[in-house]
């Protein structure tokens, strides 16, 4: 009788649905009907592969169809973890208000690993030098004012593996 | 990378339409040709200045499980923990960062129950601690850099 107000859409992928996902994950095709070209891959009619992926759009299942840029080729080599010692009654709102800034990319709450690790806040910095970086993090430093009892900023140097995530299919 | 590469990514960011011909509806809006567009696109994922093309899955919502996972690698050890690391399928991302904790890596798995067994794995491996930083909450603002 009475349907659920929210999750409108079933966020469950099927079979078929992760067919697709496997097929697209390394990128959609460059021929002019890209998912006519997945649909015939899979032998399924084009109409269904659109169909399915405008529902995963929907349902969050895919965050965004687009490019992905490489921040190193567009000068944007410097990477910073900031990690932030945010009080727990405050770290959500926190979260929120740090998400929100437009140079933050990634914004997580994680668990303190006490005594080695304090922090709970992470927010991802990118900037074409480490001074842009830490002019960044001085912004997010006084958002958080006296929320973050402490902070530092991780930069990366390497990466040493980057393979993706990838689903069987 | 010239001003209409810049101008094609930045309209590539998001929203690329789910349709016949997503080519030619983007070009048109950019006042290109469909080929142009397609051309474009091979040459900026060949040269490297963009890293992939299409659809970006939200890989929670696949099923599987993932951590973030930081050691402190003692430096002499540094490039023969990273082979061992980086041996293991579940590393899907490792990075060094200039900290106490200089190695930070995704682990990826199926099931919630395998991550446990391959940190366990990683630190049978190599003797070392391993910080098990999964997620909790994500606030989520889409990165936009300026081209």
């Amino acid at each position: 009788m009475s349907a659920p107000l929210t999750a409108s859409v079933d966020p469950a992928l099927d079979p078929i649905d992760r067919r697709i996902v496997a097929a697209t994950q390394a990128g959609l095709p460059l021929t002019a009907q890209p998912y006519h070209a997945v649909a015939a891959q899979l032998g399924l009619p084009p109409e269904e592969v659109m169909r399915r992926m405008n529902r995963m759009v929907e349902a969050g299942a895919i965050r965004r169809i687009g490019a992905v840029p490489n921040h190193y080729a567009l000068g944007w080599t410097a990477n910073g973890m900031s990690v932030w010692d945010v009080t727990d009654d405050q770290v959500d709102e926190a979260g929120h208000m740090v998400g929100g800034l437009e140079f933050v990319s990634h914004c997580y709450r994680r668990p303190r690993r006490p005594p080695d690790w304090p922090y709970n806040l992470f927010a991802m910095v990118h900037g074409r030098s480490r001074s842009e970086v830490e002019d960044k993090v001085m912004r997010i430093a006084a958002v958080l004012g006296s929320w973050s009892r402490d902070h530092d900023v991780l930069y990366s140097t390497k990466i040493l593996k980057k393979t993706g995530l990838r689903i069987g299919g | 990378m010239d001003a209409r590469d810049s101008r094609l990514i930045d309209a590539l960011h998001g929203g690329f339409p789910v349709c016949t011909r997503p080519y030619a509806a983007v070009a048109e809006s950019l006042g290109m040709s469909e080929g142009e567009v397609i051309d474009r696109l091979a040459r900026l994922l060949d040269d490297g200045t963009l890293t992939r093309f299409g659809p970006l899955y939200d890989a929670a919502r696949l099923g599987g499980a993932f951590t973030l996972a930081a050691m402190s690698v003692p430096e002499e050890r540094f490039d023969a923990v990273a082979e061992i690391v980086n041996g293991f399928p579940e590393v899907a991302h490792n990075y060094r960062r200039d900290h106490r904790f200089n190695m930070w890596f995704v682990v990826a798995t199926e099931r919630p129950e395998g991550i446990a067994g391959t940190l366990d794995r990683i630190r049978e491996r190599t003797g070392l601690a391993v910080l098990d930083l999964p997620k909790e909450q994500e606030y989520f603002l889409e990165l936009r850099l300026p081209t």
